[in-house]
């Protein structure tokens, strides 16, 4: 296929033939800076908690001011609950993942240190970690001879009584690999809140409840107190978990008819709503693409139409002159390949100025290089698409237009 | 002259019903996505206090003992530094600001026991944010350090309680104390929620909390503690407390202040104040870092805190990118359709209209689109709007199309399809008359 009569043609059509690469190159370079969001958004929506995800319960209820014996009454509560057909686990804890509300605290690998090396969450409950179901892979567990009584544990705190602190903990692989990289956990020795406490285990993943940044995610740590903090996780068979939620409620409500419940859900809603910013954003810039799109492909097919229209008696005279509709068609196929290329390699330049003002404003990583030849591929094909109609009507031009004086 | 340019462009657009069609969509689809962002903009970064945001200012101090390394004070106060600054009174008003979850029952109401945000506050709260009533009034200064049972309720609540009745003189049982209305708000939102901004430095740009509704009670500061001990929120701790729930003494950032100086000199003055106040503590050995004192102004501290969710930019980013796509669109297939007229121009410049006539009649045809545009991108703004409104974020509610919007969103469809028919329509102005007849 001859490029240069093309080029000299659209030499005579500057403004409009300007008009479609710049159009091309803000589409690629926008659609391919969105398409990375939603990937992010996707990564982090999909990001691993570490626990039963179909299998967990949260009931959340007011605790209803100060009370002598509530550690009695939670005592009471978790046994009815555990005698819930179904009910597989139980246990009063302080927070769940994706939960949003946390305990964070600083951790010293130093007594000495002055600053915290970095903040991590911190689960307790009394089982907490066999109801979420988390993966142990080095060490053990929380066994039943470690746990203290929360309440006991801040007046030790009070009156810096050390041998009423925990002195054990099961951390996260993230939060091991982040404070002793390539190094054996097992027996190490952090600091928190100036107390020391020895790695006894490692699980695999266990999120926290809250976080901006996904490399700080997994920075978790578990404690061995029981609270009563009116936060029960029930761990129970996937597949009636909603007679067990309401099973649930109705007996906490039969122990105390005057108790409050916050919240009572399945443990997958609460991941849902903890993603549901990055699903709405996800969501909206997925429409944006879609339009930019359709928006790009239509200004193709307007201004293909009217360079068809305009061009009438040329491609009549070509056709007259022994030109095949193949050889038509071929022609303003080729116009828009040129066309979309100049367009896209403009579009490959903005989209990495606009990925290096993302990365400045808004602390992205940098656009991965296989966006710029999917990018690339993807508006050449919708440019052919777009300029096929357009295209074909040329085609179908008969020679003996030539010959009338339009 | 122009009801016949009028006429004339009418006609033009029916003659070539599908590429109006595509113009039209073109930007009505960009001026929907834009507006849509752009109210949502409007509606995040406004003034919340228009009338006195000139006069409010967030004083600042770091109690913080420990020894971690620093670039800002602390974002909220301990109880004691903000106590201190409240009764010294050196402001024109200042009020104090903390807030925590409390069970709530209505005493003769019949109504289930509710959860809600209590607001412990002092009496200027509402005269220095111009809070409106409904019925009754604010308690008096008094009550704040007599420790009334006295609260002030929003008219949400009030609807929910009371049915939108006058409750003022009826009593709620706040955990386990009551306490009697004596005053119902009127329904009242600032955007954003700002008495409560703080740490947004910390939030990486996920600031939705801070458009949360109001608090649905308002208490007396004191009566606050008494009632709601332990219940408040926390902002920050630097030392593990030795009783956690409660805050007095604790080692804990918890409470916020806010004042009012009428004139730039008492702004200078409080400053300066505010500095000798962390010096004087200094010297007593209660604060280590007395230099960390700022004192910005309500519009300051919302910048500094970066209120607008960085979603919500960078939503208004991309609107406008596809809003330049559109017409750069728009002025590919304006330009098609009026050099297709080529001829006809033609014939109008033979027989004697002026080139300024010929750009005039194109750009009321520009203008009949970017108004027929308008309409359609009101209405997808309306769509757009919708669709943000059933989004989860804490600003969903607050998200509507107010009549200065509603104009800009007509103003700015015309406004840019007159600027995409200006080449369009300069270069069918030049089109040479003798020309075009000859090979008509």
């Amino acid at each position: 296929m001859d490029i240069l009569p093309i080029l000299s043609t659209l030499r005579r059509h500057k403004i409009t033939a300007f008009l479609v690469i710049i159009e091309i190159a803000l589409t690629c370079a926008i659609v391919c800076n969105a398409v990375f969001l939603i990937n992010q958004r996707l990564d982090r929506m999909h990001m691993s908690s570490g626990v039963a995800e179909h299998e967990l319960l949260e009931i959340l209820f007011a605790d209803i001011g100060p009370n002598k014996n509530q550690k009695a009454r939670t005592e009471e509560d978790l046994a009815a609950l555990r005698q819930i057909p179904g009910v597989l686990q139980v246990s009063s804890a302080n927070q769940v993942p994706f939960g949003n509300s946390s305990w964070n605290g600083g951790i010293k690998l130093d007594r000495n240190q002055r600053v915290s090396t970095l903040n991590a969450t911190t689960y307790t409950g009394e089982n907490v970690l066999q109801t979420l179901g988390t993966q142990l892979v080095e060490g053990r567990n929380l066994q039943p001879d470690d746990y203290m009584d929360f309440d006991d544990v801040v007046r030790a705190a009070s009156v810096k009584d050390a041998k009423g602190i925990p002195k054990v903990t099961v951390i996260t692989q993230s939060l091991a690999q982040r404070l002793w990289p390539g190094q054996q956990p097992l027996g190490k020795v952090i600091f928190y809140a100036d107390y020391p406490m020895t790695v006894v285990g490692v699980v695999k993943h266990l999120v926290r409840p809250a976080f901006t940044d996904s490399a700080t995610a997994e920075f978790t740590m578990v404690l061995p107190m029981r609270i009563t903090q009116g936060l029960y996780i029930i761990r129970t068979d996937p597949n009636n978990r909603d007679a067990v939620l309401k099973a649930a409620v109705a007996k906490m409500k039969a122990i105390n008819p005057h108790r409050v419940i916050l919240k009572q859900r399945p443990w997958d809603e609460v991941r849902g709503n903890f993603f549901q910013n990055d699903r709405a954003m996800a969501g909206l810039l997925v429409g944006v693409c879609v339009a930019l799109l359709v928006v790009t492909a239509l200004g193709i097919v307007g201004l293909g139409s009217f360079w068809v229209a305009q061009r009438r008696r040329q491609i009549g005279v070509r056709r007259a002159l022994g030109a095949t509709r193949r050889n038509i068609l071929h022609y303003f196929q080729t116009e828009n390949f040129l066309l979309a290329t100049i367009g896209i390699a403009l579009g490959m330049v903005l989209a990495y100025g606009i990925n290096l003002m993302l990365m400045l404003h808004y602390e992205l990583p940098r656009l991965p290089a296989i966006y710029f030849p999917v990018g690339a591929l993807s508006l050449w094909v919708i440019g052919q698409l777009a300029v096929l109609g357009p295209a074909m009507r040329a085609a179908a031009v008969p020679p003996v237009v030539a010959t009338r004086s339009v | 002259m122009f009801g016949y340019y009028l006429d004339l462009a009418w006609r033009s657009l029916r003659r070539n019903s599908v590429l109006t069609a595509l113009m039209v969509l073109a930007i009505a689809v960009g001026i929907g996505a834009s507006m849509t962002t752009l109210t949502v903009m409007h509606l995040l970064s406004g003034d919340p206090v228009p009338t006195r945001s000139g006069t409010l200012f967030y004083p600042q101090v770091d109690p913080d003992t420990s020894l971690r390394e620093r670039k800002d004070p602390s974002d909220v106060m301990d109880y004691h530094s903000a106590v201190d600054l409240w009764r010294s009174r050196r402001a024109d008003r200042q009020t104090l600001v903390t807030s925590g979850e409390i069970k709530l029952r209505a005493v003769d109401a019949h109504k289930p026991p509710l959860m809600i945000e209590m607001l412990a506050t002092t009496a200027d709260f509402f005269p220095m944010f111009d809070v409106p009533f409904q019925y009754g009034g604010s308690w008096q200064p008094g009550d704040d350090e007599q420790r009334t049972r006295v609260a002030v309720i929003s008219a949400q609540l009030n609807d929910k309680l009371f049915g939108g009745a006058n409750s003022v003189g009826r009593t709620l049982r706040l955990r386990d104390n009551d306490v009697r209305i004596v005053g119902v708000l009127k329904p009242w939102r600032p955007s954003p929620q700002f008495y409560q901004v703080a740490g947004g430095r910390f939030s990486n740009g996920n600031t939705g909390a801070f458009y949360s509704k109001p608090e649905d009670v308002m208490v007396p500061f004191f009566t606050g503690m008494e009632v709601g001990d332990g219940s408040f929120g926390v902002f920050n701790c630097w030392r593990v407390p030795d009783d956690l729930a409660h805050l007095q003494d604790a080692p804990c950032a918890w409470v916020s202040m806010w004042v009012q100086l009428d004139s730039p000199a008492k702004a200078i003055r409080y400053a300066q104040f505010l500095a000798d106040y962390a010096a004087q503590q200094k010297g007593l050995g209660r604060y280590t870092h007395a230099d960390d004192t700022r004192l910005p102004s309500l519009m300051q501290w919302l910048d500094y805190n970066q209120v607008v969710p960085s979603d919500v930019r960078l939503q208004a980013w991309l609107a406008f990118a596809f809003l330049a796509v559109c017409l750069f669109n728009t002025v590919g297939l304006l330009l098609a359709k009026f050099l297709r007229r080529s001829g006809e121009i033609g014939v109008r410049r033979a027989l004697g209209a002026s080139r300024r006539a010929v750009f005039a009649q194109c750009l009321v045809e520009a203008g009949m689109i970017g108004l027929l545009g308008g309409a359609g991108g009101w209405l997808l703004t309306l769509l757009g709007l919708w669709l943000v409104r059933r989004q989860p974020a804490a600003y969903a509610d607050l998200v509507h199309l107010d009549p200065a919007m509603f104009l800009t969103t007509f103003t700015m469809a015309i406004m840019a399809s007159l600027l995409a028919g200006v080449l369009p329509a300069y270069r069918a102005s030049r089109v040479a008359p003798g020309l075009q007849l000859k090979t008509l």
